[in-house]
Protein backbone atom coordinates (compact mmCIF):
# COMPACT_ATOMS: atom_id res chain seq x y z
CA UNK A 1 0.00 0.00 0.00
CA UNK A 2 2.48 2.23 0.76
CA UNK A 3 4.85 1.24 -1.48
CA UNK A 4 2.28 2.10 -4.46
CA UNK A 5 1.84 5.37 -2.79
CA UNK A 6 5.75 6.01 -3.40
CA UNK A 7 5.82 4.60 -6.76
CA UNK A 8 3.77 6.92 -7.61
CA UNK A 9 5.38 9.62 -6.68
CA UNK A 10 8.14 8.29 -8.02
CA UNK A 11 6.53 7.69 -11.74
CA UNK A 12 5.13 11.57 -11.46
CA UNK A 13 8.66 12.29 -10.80
CA UNK A 14 10.05 10.58 -13.36
CA UNK A 15 7.00 11.71 -16.03
CA UNK A 16 8.16 15.73 -15.32
CA UNK A 17 11.55 15.46 -16.02
CA UNK A 18 12.02 13.11 -18.89
CA UNK A 19 15.52 14.05 -19.24
CA UNK A 20 16.55 11.91 -16.42
CA UNK A 21 15.19 8.73 -18.29
CA UNK A 22 15.35 9.57 -21.93
CA UNK A 23 18.79 10.69 -21.74
CA UNK A 24 20.53 7.71 -20.94
CA UNK A 25 18.15 5.82 -23.88
CA UNK A 26 19.62 8.33 -26.29
CA UNK A 27 23.20 7.25 -24.86
CA UNK A 28 22.59 3.77 -24.87
CA UNK A 29 21.69 4.41 -29.21
CA UNK A 30 24.79 6.32 -29.68
CA UNK A 31 27.49 4.41 -28.11
CA UNK A 32 26.09 1.52 -30.01
CA UNK A 33 26.35 3.55 -33.23
CA UNK A 34 29.81 4.41 -32.39
CA UNK A 35 30.87 1.20 -32.44
CA UNK A 36 30.00 0.01 -36.24
CA UNK A 37 31.75 3.61 -37.02
CA UNK A 38 34.92 3.04 -35.12
CA UNK A 39 35.65 -0.62 -35.92
CA UNK A 40 34.07 -0.67 -39.04
CA UNK A 41 30.88 -2.16 -40.31
CA UNK A 42 32.07 -5.67 -41.33
CA UNK A 43 28.93 -7.72 -40.48
CA UNK A 44 30.74 -10.54 -39.42
CA UNK A 45 32.99 -8.84 -37.05
CA UNK A 46 29.64 -6.50 -35.77
CA UNK A 47 28.28 -10.17 -35.03
CA UNK A 48 31.28 -11.38 -32.90
CA UNK A 49 31.87 -7.94 -30.97
CA UNK A 50 27.76 -7.80 -30.29
CA UNK A 51 26.47 -9.44 -26.85
CA UNK A 52 29.57 -7.36 -25.44
CA UNK A 53 29.13 -3.97 -26.66
CA UNK A 54 25.61 -4.42 -26.32
CA UNK A 55 26.07 -4.93 -22.44
CA UNK A 56 28.98 -2.74 -21.71
CA UNK A 57 26.56 0.29 -23.33
CA UNK A 58 23.46 -0.70 -21.18
CA UNK A 59 26.13 -0.58 -17.78
CA UNK A 60 27.22 2.70 -18.78
CA UNK A 61 23.68 3.96 -19.72
CA UNK A 62 22.06 2.93 -16.35
CA UNK A 63 25.06 4.71 -14.45
CA UNK A 64 24.25 7.71 -15.92
CA UNK A 65 20.97 7.47 -14.30
CA UNK A 66 22.23 6.06 -10.90
CA UNK A 67 23.96 9.45 -10.42
CA UNK A 68 20.74 11.79 -10.00
CA UNK A 69 18.89 9.06 -7.95
CA UNK A 70 19.22 10.01 -4.44
CA UNK A 71 20.58 13.28 -5.32
CA UNK A 72 17.44 15.30 -4.88
CA UNK A 73 15.33 13.58 -2.60
CA UNK A 74 18.62 13.79 -0.33
CA UNK A 75 19.00 17.87 -0.84
CA UNK A 76 15.29 18.97 -0.59
CA UNK A 77 14.90 16.57 2.89
CA UNK A 78 12.92 13.73 1.91
CA UNK A 79 14.96 11.55 2.82
CA UNK A 80 15.06 13.03 6.19
CA UNK A 81 12.05 13.12 6.60
CA UNK A 82 11.62 9.49 5.53
CA UNK A 83 14.63 8.05 8.32
CA UNK A 84 12.46 10.59 10.76
CA UNK A 85 9.10 9.04 10.01
CA UNK A 86 7.02 6.05 10.92
CA UNK A 87 7.30 4.62 7.10
CA UNK A 88 8.92 1.78 6.14
CA UNK A 89 12.12 2.91 4.63
CA UNK A 90 11.77 -0.39 2.84
CA UNK A 91 8.68 0.70 1.00
CA UNK A 92 10.71 3.47 -0.67
CA UNK A 93 13.79 1.32 -2.08
CA UNK A 94 11.46 -0.84 -3.22
CA UNK A 95 9.59 1.72 -5.02
CA UNK A 96 12.71 3.61 -6.20
CA UNK A 97 14.36 0.34 -7.41
CA UNK A 98 11.33 -0.11 -9.46
CA UNK A 99 10.68 3.16 -11.10
CA UNK A 100 14.33 3.33 -12.34
CA UNK A 101 13.70 -0.17 -13.81
CA UNK A 102 10.82 1.02 -15.45
CA UNK A 103 12.21 4.14 -16.96
CA UNK A 104 15.78 2.60 -17.52
CA UNK A 105 15.63 -0.75 -17.65
CA UNK A 106 12.30 -1.90 -19.81
CA UNK A 107 13.09 0.89 -22.55
CA UNK A 108 16.53 -1.31 -23.39
CA UNK A 109 14.46 -4.36 -23.22
CA UNK A 110 12.01 -3.33 -25.53
CA UNK A 111 14.76 -1.53 -28.01
CA UNK A 112 17.09 -4.88 -28.13
CA UNK A 113 14.89 -5.96 -31.35
CA UNK A 114 16.37 -2.37 -32.89
CA UNK A 115 19.86 -3.26 -31.61
CA UNK A 116 20.24 -6.87 -33.29
CA UNK A 117 18.98 -5.32 -36.29
CA UNK A 118 21.82 -2.66 -36.33
CA UNK A 119 24.54 -4.54 -34.79
CA UNK A 120 23.43 -8.03 -37.75
CA UNK A 121 22.46 -10.37 -34.57
CA UNK A 122 20.36 -13.60 -35.53
CA UNK A 123 17.25 -14.61 -34.01
CA UNK A 124 18.50 -17.03 -31.85
CA UNK A 125 21.24 -14.13 -30.98
CA UNK A 126 18.26 -12.15 -30.10
CA UNK A 127 16.21 -13.93 -28.02
CA UNK A 128 18.76 -14.55 -25.77
CA UNK A 129 20.09 -11.06 -25.28
CA UNK A 130 16.27 -10.00 -24.41
CA UNK A 131 16.53 -12.75 -22.34
CA UNK A 132 19.46 -11.55 -20.86
CA UNK A 133 18.46 -7.68 -20.30
CA UNK A 134 14.96 -9.28 -18.86
CA UNK A 135 17.15 -10.61 -16.08
CA UNK A 136 20.10 -8.44 -15.83
CA UNK A 137 18.69 -4.89 -16.24
CA UNK A 138 16.35 -5.52 -12.78
CA UNK A 139 20.02 -6.21 -10.99
CA UNK A 140 21.20 -3.60 -12.50
CA UNK A 141 18.76 -1.10 -11.02
CA UNK A 142 19.56 -3.11 -7.70
CA UNK A 143 23.04 -2.28 -7.93
CA UNK A 144 22.45 1.20 -9.13
CA UNK A 145 20.52 1.59 -6.29
CA UNK A 146 23.03 0.83 -3.68
CA UNK A 147 26.02 2.54 -5.63
CA UNK A 148 23.47 5.97 -5.68
CA UNK A 149 22.95 5.30 -1.85
CA UNK A 150 26.49 5.29 -0.80
CA UNK A 151 27.26 8.32 -2.80
CA UNK A 152 23.96 10.30 -1.99
CA UNK A 153 26.08 12.80 0.61
CA UNK A 154 29.09 12.37 -1.09
CA UNK A 155 30.94 15.84 -2.47
CA UNK A 156 32.45 13.91 -5.71
CA UNK A 157 29.79 12.09 -6.55
CA UNK A 158 29.74 11.04 -10.37
CA UNK A 159 33.18 9.04 -11.24
CA UNK A 160 32.85 8.31 -7.65
CA UNK A 161 29.69 6.09 -8.19
CA UNK A 162 31.25 4.38 -11.51
CA UNK A 163 34.62 3.01 -9.51
CA UNK A 164 32.19 1.61 -6.59
CA UNK A 165 29.64 -0.19 -8.75
CA UNK A 166 31.35 -0.81 -12.21
CA UNK A 167 33.51 -3.74 -10.35
CA UNK A 168 30.16 -5.15 -8.70
CA UNK A 169 28.71 -5.22 -12.41
CA UNK A 170 31.19 -7.03 -13.85
CA UNK A 171 30.07 -10.81 -13.05
CA UNK A 172 26.56 -9.97 -14.95
CA UNK A 173 28.86 -8.49 -17.83
CA UNK A 174 30.59 -11.64 -18.17
CA UNK A 175 27.55 -14.36 -18.04
CA UNK A 176 25.15 -12.01 -19.94
CA UNK A 177 27.65 -11.75 -22.87
CA UNK A 178 28.47 -15.34 -22.57
CA UNK A 179 24.98 -16.28 -23.08
CA UNK A 180 24.78 -14.46 -26.01
CA UNK A 181 27.56 -15.31 -27.58
CA UNK A 182 26.53 -19.19 -26.32
CA UNK A 183 23.37 -18.64 -28.52
CA UNK A 184 24.65 -17.04 -31.26
CA UNK A 185 26.68 -19.95 -31.95
CA UNK A 186 24.27 -22.36 -31.93
CA UNK A 187 24.79 -23.83 -27.90
CA UNK A 188 22.54 -23.78 -25.21
CA UNK A 189 22.41 -20.95 -22.61
CA UNK A 190 20.24 -22.14 -19.77
CA UNK A 191 23.24 -22.57 -17.32
CA UNK A 192 23.81 -18.90 -18.01
CA UNK A 193 20.46 -17.50 -17.35
CA UNK A 194 20.30 -19.79 -14.53
CA UNK A 195 23.21 -18.26 -12.87
CA UNK A 196 22.08 -14.58 -13.41
CA UNK A 197 18.50 -15.72 -12.08
CA UNK A 198 20.57 -16.59 -8.97
CA UNK A 199 22.55 -13.48 -8.81
CA UNK A 200 19.01 -11.50 -9.01
CA UNK A 201 17.81 -13.27 -6.41
CA UNK A 202 20.85 -12.91 -3.70
CA UNK A 203 20.71 -9.21 -5.11
CA UNK A 204 16.61 -9.02 -4.51
CA UNK A 205 17.12 -10.17 -1.00
CA UNK A 206 20.41 -8.58 0.06
CA UNK A 207 20.31 -5.12 -1.10
CA UNK A 208 17.31 -3.12 -0.67
CA UNK A 209 18.71 -4.39 3.47
CA UNK A 210 22.22 -2.31 2.27
CA UNK A 211 20.13 0.49 0.57
CA UNK A 212 17.91 1.09 3.79
CA UNK A 213 21.43 1.35 6.06
CA UNK A 214 23.04 3.70 3.76
CA UNK A 215 20.27 5.81 3.73
CA UNK A 216 20.07 5.66 7.57
CA UNK A 217 23.50 6.67 7.94
CA UNK A 218 23.74 9.18 5.27
CA UNK A 219 21.49 11.38 7.73
CA UNK A 220 22.41 10.32 10.53
CA UNK B 1 34.53 -12.56 25.98
CA UNK B 2 32.42 -8.87 26.04
CA UNK B 3 33.69 -8.10 29.13
CA UNK B 4 37.20 -8.81 28.02
CA UNK B 5 37.09 -7.08 24.78
CA UNK B 6 35.55 -3.77 26.03
CA UNK B 7 38.40 -1.94 27.21
CA UNK B 8 39.77 -2.10 23.29
CA UNK B 9 36.33 -0.19 21.95
CA UNK B 10 38.24 2.89 24.12
CA UNK B 11 40.94 4.15 21.70
CA UNK B 12 43.17 5.16 24.66
CA UNK B 13 43.50 1.72 25.96
CA UNK B 14 43.51 0.36 21.99
CA UNK B 15 46.28 3.03 21.31
CA UNK B 16 48.53 1.68 24.15
CA UNK B 17 47.84 -1.52 23.24
CA UNK B 18 48.50 -1.43 19.95
CA UNK B 19 51.76 0.44 20.81
CA UNK B 20 52.94 -2.95 23.14
CA UNK B 21 52.47 -5.24 20.27
CA UNK B 22 53.51 -3.74 17.46
CA UNK B 23 58.18 -4.59 17.97
CA UNK B 24 56.66 -8.13 18.86
CA UNK B 25 54.77 -8.38 15.70
CA UNK B 26 57.71 -5.92 13.52
CA UNK B 27 60.34 -8.38 14.65
CA UNK B 28 58.38 -11.51 14.00
CA UNK B 29 57.17 -10.56 10.52
CA UNK B 30 60.79 -9.74 9.62
CA UNK B 31 62.24 -12.79 11.05
CA UNK B 32 59.54 -14.81 9.40
CA UNK B 33 60.05 -13.15 6.25
CA UNK B 34 63.63 -13.34 5.89
CA UNK B 35 63.28 -17.17 7.30
CA UNK B 36 60.71 -17.74 4.92
CA UNK B 37 62.10 -15.88 1.64
CA UNK B 38 65.47 -17.14 2.32
CA UNK B 39 64.58 -20.52 2.68
CA UNK B 40 61.87 -20.46 0.01
CA UNK B 41 64.02 -18.84 -2.37
CA UNK B 42 67.51 -20.31 -2.19
CA UNK B 43 67.50 -23.52 -0.21
CA UNK B 44 64.64 -25.32 -1.74
CA UNK B 45 65.00 -28.36 -4.30
CA UNK B 46 63.63 -26.27 -7.97
CA UNK B 47 60.33 -28.27 -9.46
CA UNK B 48 60.64 -31.10 -11.60
CA UNK B 49 58.67 -28.96 -14.59
CA UNK B 50 58.84 -25.34 -14.05
CA UNK B 51 62.92 -25.20 -12.59
CA UNK B 52 63.50 -22.23 -10.81
CA UNK B 53 61.13 -20.26 -11.44
CA UNK B 54 58.21 -21.65 -9.59
CA UNK B 55 59.85 -20.16 -6.53
CA UNK B 56 58.11 -16.75 -7.50
CA UNK B 57 55.45 -19.17 -5.70
CA UNK B 58 57.37 -17.92 -1.61
CA UNK B 59 56.25 -14.37 -2.76
CA UNK B 60 52.70 -15.18 -4.92
CA UNK B 61 50.78 -17.59 -2.96
CA UNK B 62 51.49 -15.64 -0.08
CA UNK B 63 49.92 -12.31 -0.87
CA UNK B 64 47.34 -13.86 -2.52
CA UNK B 65 45.95 -15.30 0.11
CA UNK B 66 46.57 -12.45 2.68
CA UNK B 67 45.21 -10.30 0.21
CA UNK B 68 41.93 -12.15 0.69
CA UNK B 69 42.71 -12.78 4.52
CA UNK B 70 43.20 -8.75 4.69
CA UNK B 71 39.54 -8.14 3.29
CA UNK B 72 37.90 -10.93 5.68
CA UNK B 73 39.52 -9.15 8.60
CA UNK B 74 38.75 -5.50 6.95
CA UNK B 75 34.97 -6.79 6.16
CA UNK B 76 34.90 -8.23 10.41
CA UNK B 77 35.63 -4.60 11.22
CA UNK B 78 33.43 -3.24 9.26
CA UNK B 79 30.71 -5.33 10.52
CA UNK B 80 31.80 -4.47 14.16
CA UNK B 81 31.91 -1.40 13.27
CA UNK B 82 28.37 -0.95 12.12
CA UNK B 83 26.39 -3.39 14.38
CA UNK B 84 27.91 -2.33 17.63
CA UNK B 85 29.05 1.31 16.78
CA UNK B 86 32.50 1.09 17.87
CA UNK B 87 34.47 3.99 16.27
CA UNK B 88 37.75 2.64 16.59
CA UNK B 89 36.60 -0.45 14.58
CA UNK B 90 35.92 2.02 11.55
CA UNK B 91 39.44 3.11 11.87
CA UNK B 92 40.72 -0.17 11.19
CA UNK B 93 38.89 -0.74 8.71
CA UNK B 94 40.68 2.60 6.58
CA UNK B 95 43.49 1.40 8.01
CA UNK B 96 43.60 -2.31 7.03
CA UNK B 97 42.39 -1.23 3.01
CA UNK B 98 45.36 0.30 1.80
CA UNK B 99 47.47 -2.62 2.82
CA UNK B 100 45.00 -4.96 1.65
CA UNK B 101 45.21 -2.92 -1.58
CA UNK B 102 49.03 -3.39 -1.89
CA UNK B 103 48.74 -7.25 -0.89
CA UNK B 104 46.98 -7.47 -4.02
CA UNK B 105 48.69 -5.28 -6.34
CA UNK B 106 51.83 -7.64 -4.87
CA UNK B 107 49.55 -10.96 -5.93
CA UNK B 108 49.01 -9.84 -9.52
CA UNK B 109 52.12 -8.21 -10.34
CA UNK B 110 54.09 -11.59 -8.91
CA UNK B 111 51.80 -13.38 -10.80
CA UNK B 112 52.44 -12.03 -14.11
CA UNK B 113 56.22 -12.19 -13.97
CA UNK B 114 55.32 -16.08 -13.04
CA UNK B 115 52.54 -15.99 -15.77
CA UNK B 116 54.83 -15.18 -18.36
CA UNK B 117 57.23 -17.71 -18.62
CA UNK B 118 54.72 -20.72 -18.15
CA UNK B 119 51.74 -19.58 -19.81
CA UNK B 120 53.41 -17.30 -22.33
CA UNK B 121 51.25 -13.90 -21.57
CA UNK B 122 51.50 -11.74 -18.74
CA UNK B 123 47.91 -11.73 -18.59
CA UNK B 124 45.24 -13.94 -19.48
CA UNK B 125 41.32 -13.06 -18.59
CA UNK B 126 40.87 -15.93 -16.31
CA UNK B 127 38.60 -15.85 -13.40
CA UNK B 128 40.71 -15.71 -11.02
CA UNK B 129 42.53 -13.12 -12.05
CA UNK B 130 39.82 -11.14 -12.91
CA UNK B 131 38.26 -11.47 -9.44
CA UNK B 132 41.65 -10.60 -7.67
CA UNK B 133 41.71 -7.73 -9.95
CA UNK B 134 38.37 -6.74 -8.61
CA UNK B 135 39.26 -7.27 -5.24
CA UNK B 136 41.76 -4.43 -6.48
CA UNK B 137 38.83 -2.33 -7.01
CA UNK B 138 37.16 -3.16 -3.87
CA UNK B 139 39.68 -1.61 -2.33
CA UNK B 140 40.36 1.45 -3.99
CA UNK B 141 36.50 2.23 -3.56
CA UNK B 142 36.26 1.86 -0.13
CA UNK B 143 39.55 4.32 0.22
CA UNK B 144 38.29 6.40 -2.30
CA UNK B 145 34.44 6.75 -0.90
CA UNK B 146 35.65 7.47 2.67
CA UNK B 147 38.01 10.14 1.00
CA UNK B 148 34.66 11.51 -0.94
CA UNK B 149 32.95 12.90 2.36
CA UNK B 150 32.90 16.19 3.97
CA UNK B 151 31.68 14.87 7.03
CA UNK B 152 34.17 12.05 7.88
CA UNK B 153 32.41 10.36 10.58
CA UNK B 154 29.72 9.41 7.38
CA UNK B 155 32.65 8.74 5.55
CA UNK B 156 33.77 5.89 7.75
CA UNK B 157 30.47 4.87 7.79
CA UNK B 158 29.35 4.83 4.36
CA UNK B 159 32.81 2.81 3.27
CA UNK B 160 32.76 0.09 6.21
CA UNK B 161 29.31 -0.71 4.83
CA UNK B 162 31.09 -1.30 1.30
CA UNK B 163 33.51 -3.22 2.68
CA UNK B 164 30.95 -5.51 4.22
CA UNK B 165 29.17 -5.80 0.88
CA UNK B 166 32.25 -6.22 -1.04
CA UNK B 167 32.64 -9.60 1.09
CA UNK B 168 30.54 -11.47 -1.89
CA UNK B 169 33.43 -11.60 -3.99
CA UNK B 170 36.11 -13.52 -1.30
CA UNK B 171 34.04 -16.57 -1.88
CA UNK B 172 34.13 -16.18 -5.75
CA UNK B 173 37.90 -15.76 -5.63
CA UNK B 174 38.28 -18.52 -3.68
CA UNK B 175 36.57 -21.34 -5.64
CA UNK B 176 37.07 -19.75 -9.26
CA UNK B 177 39.67 -22.01 -10.20
CA UNK B 178 36.80 -24.98 -9.05
CA UNK B 179 33.88 -23.34 -10.94
CA UNK B 180 35.34 -22.18 -13.91
CA UNK B 181 38.26 -24.86 -15.39
CA UNK B 182 40.41 -22.21 -16.12
CA UNK B 183 44.40 -22.07 -16.33
CA UNK B 184 45.02 -20.96 -13.16
CA UNK B 185 46.00 -24.21 -11.49
CA UNK B 186 43.43 -25.18 -8.36
CA UNK B 187 44.61 -24.78 -4.89
CA UNK B 188 47.80 -26.95 -3.50
CA UNK B 189 47.61 -26.19 0.26
CA UNK B 190 44.26 -24.31 1.22
CA UNK B 191 42.03 -27.59 1.12
CA UNK B 192 41.00 -30.32 3.55
CA UNK B 193 43.24 -33.26 1.73
CA UNK B 194 47.01 -34.18 1.88
CA UNK B 195 48.47 -30.76 -0.03
CA UNK B 196 49.82 -31.59 -3.63
CA UNK B 197 53.10 -30.43 -2.52
CA UNK B 198 56.22 -31.16 -1.79
CA UNK B 199 56.84 -31.25 2.30
CA UNK B 200 60.46 -29.37 1.23
CA UNK B 201 58.76 -26.71 -0.33
CA UNK B 202 55.42 -26.49 1.54
CA UNK B 203 57.45 -25.66 4.77
CA UNK B 204 59.14 -22.45 3.86
CA UNK B 205 56.09 -21.36 1.93
CA UNK B 206 53.73 -21.85 5.07
CA UNK B 207 56.44 -19.62 6.63
CA UNK B 208 56.32 -17.74 4.52
CA UNK B 209 52.63 -16.82 4.61
CA UNK B 210 52.93 -16.55 8.24
CA UNK B 211 55.23 -13.76 7.62
CA UNK B 212 53.00 -12.05 5.37
CA UNK B 213 50.01 -12.27 8.34
CA UNK B 214 52.04 -10.79 10.58
CA UNK B 215 53.00 -8.48 8.92
CA UNK B 216 49.75 -7.63 8.20
CA UNK B 217 48.65 -7.44 11.78
CA UNK B 218 51.95 -5.15 12.46
CA UNK B 219 51.06 -2.66 9.64
CA UNK B 220 47.64 -2.40 11.08
CA UNK B 221 48.40 -1.52 14.79
CA UNK B 222 50.65 1.12 13.18
CA UNK B 223 48.15 2.57 10.98
CA UNK B 224 45.68 2.41 13.58
CA UNK B 225 47.61 4.16 16.14
CA UNK B 226 47.95 6.92 13.61
CA UNK B 227 44.75 6.94 12.55
CA UNK B 228 43.53 7.11 16.41
CA UNK B 229 45.70 9.97 16.76
CA UNK B 230 44.58 11.72 13.86
CA UNK B 231 41.09 11.03 15.04
CA UNK B 232 41.42 12.41 18.69
CA UNK B 233 43.75 15.06 18.34
CA UNK B 234 41.63 17.22 20.84
CA UNK B 235 41.26 15.13 23.20
CA UNK B 236 43.44 15.61 26.60
CA UNK B 237 45.23 12.36 26.98
CA UNK B 238 46.60 12.98 23.59
CA UNK B 239 47.43 16.68 24.05
CA UNK B 240 49.27 15.30 27.15
CA UNK B 241 51.17 12.50 25.24
CA UNK B 242 52.31 14.62 22.15
CA UNK B 243 53.49 17.44 24.94
CA UNK B 244 51.09 20.33 23.37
Amino acid sequence: MVSMVFLQRELRLLARQKADWLNPILFFIIVLSLFPLGIGPEPNMLRIIAPGVIWIAALLSVLLAAERLFKDDYRNGVIEQLVAGRHSLLAFVLAKTFANWLSTGLPLLLLSPVVALLLGLEQAALGAMALTLLLGTPLLSLLSVLGSALTMAADKGGILLALLILPLYIPLLIFASSAIEAASIGLGYQGQLAILLAMLLLALALVPMAVTSALRINVS
Amino acid sequence: MFKWLDPYAKSETLYHFCGKLLPYLMVSALALLLLGNIWGLAFTPADYQQGDSYRIIHIHVPSAIMSMGAYAAMASAAFVALVWQIKVAHWAVLAIAPIGAVYTVIALVTGMAWGKPMWGAWWVWDARLTSELILLFLYLGVIALNGAFSDRQVGAKVSSLLALIGVINLPIIHFSVEWWNTLHQGASITKFAKPSIDPSMLWPLLISILAFAVLLLALTCLRLRTAILMNEQHRPWVRKLVGG
